[in-house]
């Protein structure tokens, strides 16, 4: 446990980023501040992409940076990769207002 | 801090010292590129624009024409017309003049023919580049600087390495009284309320709004999801999943001082400091924008890798994490996924990328200058009739 690099921003962030090719089943510790949190990872996560460090409901935002990413077009569970299958982009949506 | 620059009749400085060949039309592109064949220290760009053009999309193109020649690594400039098009050759070579360089202009129509054009337009530019060979580099302040800043093929690790990297190179060519150019209005999207909030006035901040309300605004217009292009697949293979986030790793670009003007593409900087120019994300257009703006250097963040380079500005590559640096050596200058790899702080990579610009502004060569990456691109506001 712990040896895969992650990056944890904020403790308001409910994503962290890997920075090393993390298998499933296996758990991840991320920090920020003085928050740790444990992370049972449940597939595969590729450099430079994110997993949830916390459940996310389907519908809320999506944290990283302190800021909002998106919204979660799914229910998330702790450990899973967020990315375009689960994770939708708020702004710039020419075709939500055209629907 | 200061380097070795060329003065200019204006009193801008250049980094670089190149007679630039301008063919305002498409139909002017490949003689003038001929010239650059034969002639050396004569540098142009391949577009496809100049004609059928009219209202604000003319007047940008005007803009960014006549900037390219007004950039101060530019000794001189020969403008390459074919004689009928809307952007009159001699309107453009009137602009650039103003400044003070040396102009000639040249039509194809007039001088009966491909052939004559070539060994007219070469004659004159022998004779130019002899002249600009006289010119004495001289010690200049960094005050003088205005440096561009781009990230292009962004990965997840750009928001954490390569351009946070850039924004503390950023505060200190403010520091030291230069200006810092801040572009890309589509991937400030998300963010402009981080860069809002540092704006030196109501009126800037208003206008930063403003400049992102549009760029928004046209996908609303078309329909469509400016996900669809941006983040690029590039970006979503590398771990972004939408505009917000590509934004807020973008957006730390701009470092941490005051904002003092937003300004439209093409346009000089009316102040010393961080400034925002209103461009798309799309690099090669961003970039052009930035340089007919007067930017002497330009730093370039990417994290699945680029050539992109320019025909008169040094485009410095930094990259974001270090396989790519490595996989693409030959197109990347600097490394900055020493901060992933945890070896080197933000503010070391910074500084770092601050003596960089240093060695390019006294003559250093970037990689993609001696790949010859002459890439040129005018943001179109308007279509073609």
């Amino acid at each position: 446990m712990g040896e895969y690099k992650t990056l944890y921003l904020s403790t308001k962030d409910s994503v962290a980023v890997a920075l090393s090719e993390i298998p499933a089943n296996t758990s991840v510790v991320v920090k920020a501040e003085l928050e740790e949190l444990v992370v049972p990872i449940l597939e595969p996560i590729r450099f430079g992409h994110k997993f949830a460090v916390k459940a996310i409901e389907q519908g809320a935002d999506i944290i990283k940076y302190g800021e909002v990413i998106g919204a979660a077009s799914a229910f998330i569970p702790a450990g899973a990769h967020v990315h375009v299958h689960n994770l939708e982009g708020k702004r710039g949506r020419g075709d939500k207002i055209a629907e | 801090m200061q380097f070795w620059g060329y003065r200019r009749q204006d009193g801008r400085v250049g980094v670089r010292n190149h007679v630039l060949i301008l063919p305002t039309i498409t139909c002017a592109t490949q003689t003038a590129q001929r010239v650059t064949e034969l002639v050396s220290g004569t540098v142009t760009f391949i577009h496809q624009h100049g004609c059928a053009q009219v209202g604000s999309d003319f007047d940008q193109t005007a803009r960014t024409y006549a900037g390219m020649g007004m950039n101060p690594n530019v000794y001189g400039v020969i403008v390459l017309g074919l004689g009928c098009e809307t952007h009159q050759a001699h309107r453009i070579g009137d602009e650039i003049a103003k400044c003070g360089k040396p102009v000639e202009t040249v039509s194809i129509q007039e001088h009966g023919g491909t052939l004559q054009t070539i060994a007219e337009v070469a004659k004159i530019a022998v004779k130019m580049v002899q002249d600009a060979s006289m010119v004495q580099r001289e010690l200049c302040d960094f005050s003088e600087l205005i440096v561009g800043t781009e990230c292009g093929g962004s990965d997840a690790c750009s928001g954490l390495s390569a351009n946070p990297a850039v924004g503390r190179t950023s505060d200190l060519i403010v520091q030291q009284g230069g200006t810092a150019i801040l572009a890309e209005t589509t991937e400030l999207i998300g963010a402009e309320h981080l860069i809002a909030n540092r704006a030196a006035n109501d009126q800037v901040a208003q206008k930063a709004y403003a400049v992102i309300k549009m760029m928004e605004d046209r996908s609303i217009q078309m329909g469509v999801d400016i996900r669809t292009g941006n983040p690029s697949p590039g970006n979503i293979e590398g771990g972004l999943s939408s505009l917000e986030e590509k934004s807020l790793g973008a957006a730390t670009k701009s470092g941490t001082t005051r904002l003092e003007e937003v300004i439209d593409y093409a346009q000089v900087p009316t102040k010393k400091g961080l400034v925002w120019m209103d461009t798309p994300g799309h690099d090669i257009e961003q970039l052009t924008g930035m340089v007919a703006g007067g930017a002497q250097i330009v730093l370039f963040t990417s994290g699945r890798g680029t050539p992109t380079g320019s025909p008169i500005t040094p485009v410095i590559k930094i990259s974001t994490n270090t396989p790519m640096f490595d996989r693409m050596n030959e197109n990347m200058d600097l490394n900055a996924g020493t901060i992933v790899d945890g070896l080197e702080t933000v503010d070391e990579v910074g500084r770092r990328i601050m003596e960089e610009i240093q060695h390019v502004s006294n003559g250093k060569l970037t990689k993609a200058e001696i790949l010859k990456q002459h890439d040129f691109g005018i943001w179109r506001i308007g279509p073609t009739f």
